[in-house]
């Protein structure tokens, strides 16, 4: 079992989400640039965070246009688990692969700080081995982390249960003051409408060691790597 | 046929303009009132086409495919021959 990091010019938490995978989970991990064209013998792809092609356009427009995003489609069509972080994300949405879209903080501000997010679901790849509910901490850094749908979308989101997490309180609550960027409904990352691909704007590797102030990021990439190996 | 399309393309209404809000904050220090600031972004393209009819569809794709998001977009293209 070996997960593709995609690496396009400017991503740059690829090395993170590589050394989480390999040295803190234990699985097989490969960084991917993007001029390849085969995904083929990968059983999941992440997306890292970064800046790519300098956010120009929008944030991921142009990474979301390259050809290896045919073979990202592919993967997800074929029911593979694909995890998009922070610019991931944002390139996801632009991609189609995920709805809604990123714009910017609601303060226009580049904000890097922990957050208490709230586990919308348990009923994903990325998110099972936690409790629906649970409180976990995993910080930020983005200025285009403001995620927007209109109305039918996040209600049609909600019905479908693809919220994945909120940022929360320490308490669990849901609060415009812990809004750190102004997205709808506090929604800090979201599933797609067959649950295998999921996107969020807070970096699971940056808490995947004890050492680095949390480790809750971790069964993020544990519960993908369970659903691999059960599929 | 040369032709220049300049694109404008603007966030719908109700989305938030962070840029534009910021914007008026700063003008207001300055002495300036305005009721509303919005910031939208221009592109400018030359392309040959045979017709300016298809030199508008062309544009038009590009701004489907890449140059907007039409979840959050809206744009006008205004084309002239050059």
């Amino acid at each position: 079992m070996t997960i593709a990091i995609i690496q396009f010019g400017g991503s740059n938490c690829d090395l993170d989400v590589l050394h989480v995978l390999e040295d803190v989970v234990g699985t097989d991990a490969e960084l991917v640039w993007y001029k390849e064209h085969d995904l083929d013998k990968y059983e999941a792809a992440i997306i890292p965070g970064g800046f790519s092609y300098g956010d120009y356009l929008r944030a991921g427009a142009i990474a979301s246009r390259t050809p290896i995003m045919d073979s990202i489609k592919k993967m997800a069509d074929e029911g593979k688990p694909i995890m998009g972080i922070c610019n991931g994300f944002q390139i996801l949405t632009e991609s189609g692969l995920l709805g809604g879209a990123l714009t910017t903080n609601e303060y226009p501000k580049f904000r890097c700080e922990w957050t208490n997010l709230r586990v919308e679901t348990n009923d994903s790849p990325f998110t099972s081995a936690f409790k629906k509910g649970e409180v976990i901490r995993i910080p930020i850094a983005h200025m285009e982390g403001n995620f927007y749908a209109d109305e039918a979308t996040l209600s049609k989101m909600e019905d479908d249960d693809l919220v994945a997490f909120r940022y929360v309180d320490s308490e669990g609550h849901v609060t415009e003051e812990v809004n750190p960027n102004g997205s709808k409904e506090n929604i800090a990352g979201i599933l797609s409408g067959n649950r295998n691909v999921m996107g969020l704007m807070p970096h699971p590797e940056r808490a995947s060691e004890e050492v680095l102030g949390s480790n809750d990021g971790i069964r993020m990439f544990k519960s993908m790597v369970e659903y691999i190996s059960s599929r | 046929m040369q032709y220049r399309a300049e694109v404008t393309i603007e966030r719908k209404s109700g989305m938030l303009d962070p840029e534009g809000t910021t914007i008026k904050r700063a003008l207001e220090h300055l002495g300036y009132h305005t009721n509303d600031i919005k910031t939208s972004k221009r592109y400018i393209i030359d392309l040959e086409e045979e017709s300016s009819e298809l030199a508008e569809t062309k544009v038009d794709e590009m701004c489907q495919k890449l140059i907007a998001n039409p979840m959050i977009h809206n744009y006008t293209i205004d084309l002239r021959e050059v």
